[in-house]
């Protein structure tokens, strides 16, 4: 299987990542690479397999849905890392634009 | 006598409770260690000096009063991808820079509560991808055996911060070798869990379903001493299993080699690649294992070969998702730009290594429309598969062995462009994972060329007891 450009361009753009040109390149060569191995898969029958989702065997595991309080030291240390901040608000770019 | 910071857990609980030396020597002797090795290995990115000898002072006032518990006093390290309370934890990825979690893993928890003393944060593959420790933004870390080769990945900074003496344990994390096989390149103890024996609350998420977190030491009783510690349920994992953890170094010190079924799955002993004298040393250690009384039994799992390519995709599907988390607006290091797009993407393409942003991609593609059934969905029915491999062999065996890595740590550099190859690296490592049993990597000798040999034993999900017991006869043995 061959990937190209514009394929690498599309799945980049869905994980948020920015690529330089180079990389780009790269990557389409090396996913490529990568999912022709992956593909051996395809020798292996699962007709009838289940697939497996999780290994513990564990079922419908719960607790009490309470909020649990965040003291005050927590607070002041979570909001110190925020990378931009208005007083204590995350700040963050516009979500929406006007058009 | 040796240096203190060359003591295993064991041996040093015996000597601070004799009062034969204080934490705080114990614990300069590992600080001087660092300061003396950390240039040329480069096994930790952040050391907490001050730390260290503020919780040392603590644990000899613990001990002065006998309120010590198994670790108080005992200087250890954790891989920078698990999150520790006010002390730095990067992942080895320039995008956490600056993150400092405000809260402890629960396994750190239950490691600070005995009074144990952090002495750093080790250096890793960015987020627990690779199998070389070259992947970190931090630099690579270098084998203490021989400089010019790998530590092994991703848990290298813990494998080799454990090897070469500068601390006497480290916490880890294991998704699909990573403890394993840095422990084999480095020449210690790593045992990876059973899936859910530990909680994963506080380790920074690489593929959840397969992740664990599991101990590093010099000795098999010291892995049974940590991993009764760090086990347990956690009302805030709910992947944390209820079954009774057993005390390990009781069950190790009952143990009957006459009654072992050891099976030898024959598909990791015929692989093309595999070292002569890595194999001729398991060889070997099987053979000591049978005269002592074992039984031996030749064992198949037809599905070996598939584990890579379900690891591989399984992987950086979670991983594509796990991480998307990592984005530069809550915490981390943020490319300001023009829009929020931008500044996502930015963000990440400056605070990732090429290895994470290759896992994305792959991730990415794999669970985009139109191709999760091909990909995701097909490789978890091949992982029942895989699974139902080693259900069938423990019906007849009680532990499998076989080597940990198809050869000794590689040369810096030497498979870091040939992504495959690389890959290749967590041959043996890989199945396991993929099914959730645990195993343990234990250290059976040198090559020629002086580079440490690992073998593995793998049990069934909860058979830690009886891994750790087979691992603990090798060491009488040899």
């Amino acid at each position: 299987m061959k990937l190209d450009i514009s394929d690498i361009e599309h799945i980049a753009t869905l994980a948020r990542l920015h690529l330089t040109d180079e990389e780009k390149e790269r990557y389409a060569d090396q996913l490529s690479a990568v999912f022709d191995y992956i593909g051996m898969l395809d020798e292996v029958d699962t007709t009838g397999v289940a697939e497996t989702c999780q290994v513990t065997g564990l079922e419908d595991v719960v607790r009490e849905d309470v909020a649990s309080e965040c003291d005050e030291e927590t607070r002041k240390k979570i909001i110190a890392q925020f990378p931009a901040k208005v007083g204590n608000l995350l700040k963050v770019k516009a979500v929406f634009t006007a058009e | 006598m040796k240096n203190l910071n060359e003591l295993t857990i064991e041996q040093a609980r015996a000597g601070l409770d004799k009062k034969e030396f204080t934490s705080v020597e114990l614990t300069q002797a590992c600080l001087d260690r660092i300061h003396d090795r950390n240039e040329e290995l480069n096994a930790f990115i952040t050391v907490t000096e001050e730390l260290a000898l503020e919780e040392a002072r603590k644990a000899d006032e613990m001990i002065a009063k006998g309120e010590q518990k198994m670790l108080t006093g005992i200087p250890y390290s954790v891989k920078d991808a698990i999150c520790t309370k006010d002390v730095r934890s990067t992942a080895s990825a320039k995008i956490l820079d600056n993150y400092v979690p405000p809260f402890d893993a629960t396994v750190i928890k239950n490691i600070r509560e005995q009074g144990a003393v952090l002495v750093g944060k080790t250096n890793c593959d960015a987020f627990g991808h690779g199998a070389s420790n070259e992947h970190s933004m931090y630099g690579p870390v270098k084998n203490p055996h021989d400089t010019r080769k790998v530590a092994g990945g991703s848990s290298g900074g813990a494998a080799a911060s454990v090897a070469d003496h500068q601390c006497l344990f480290a916490i880890a994390e294991d998704t699909g070798g990573s403890i394993r096989q840095p422990a084999a390149f480095c020449g210690i103890y790593g045992l990876r869990p059973s899936y859910g024996r530990n909680s994963r609350y506080g380790i920074m998420p690489m593929a959840s379903s397969l992740d664990t977190v599991g101990p590093m030491a010099k000795t098999a009783g010291d892995i049974a001493i940590l991993a009764e510690i760090m086990a347990g349920v956690d009302e805030r994992d709910a992947t944390t299993v209820p079954e009774v953890v057993p005390s390990y170094k009781d069950e190790i010190e009952k143990f009957e080699i006459k009654n072992l079924k050891i099976g030898i799955p024959k598909e990791y002993f015929e692989l093309e690649g595999l070292d002569a004298e890595v194999k001729e040393a398991v060889e070997n250690k099987i053979e000591e294992l049978k005269k002592q009384g074992a039984e031996i039994v030749p064992v198949s799992l037809p599905y070996t070969k598939y584990a890579i390519p379900v690891y591989y995709i399984a992987v950086p599907s979670e991983d594509s998702s796990n991480l998307g988390r990592i984005d530069g607006i809550r915490y981390g290091v943020q490319s300001d730009r023009e829009n929020l797009y931008d500044t996502y993407a930015h963000s990440r393409a400056h605070g990732f290594p090429e290895e994470v942003k290759r896992r994305i991609m792959v991730g990415t593609y794999a669970l985009s429309a139109g191709y999760y059934d091909a990909y995701y969905r097909k490789a978890q029915k091949v992982r029942t598969l895989i699974i139902q491999d080693f259900e069938n062999v423990f019906q007849n065996v009680d532990v499998l062995i076989t080597p940990t890595s198809p050869f000794p740590a590689f040369g810096i550099g030497e498979k870091k462009d040939d992504v495959i190859a690389m890959y290749l690296a967590d041959v043996f490592v890989s199945p396991g994972a993929v099914a959730g049993i645990p195993g343990i990597s234990v250290p059976i000798g040198n090559t020629k060329d002086g580079l440490p040999i690992g073998l593995q034993i793998m049990g069934p999900r909860m058979g830690e007891s009886k891994i750790l017991q087979v691992a603990e006869r090798m060491r009488i043995s040899g």
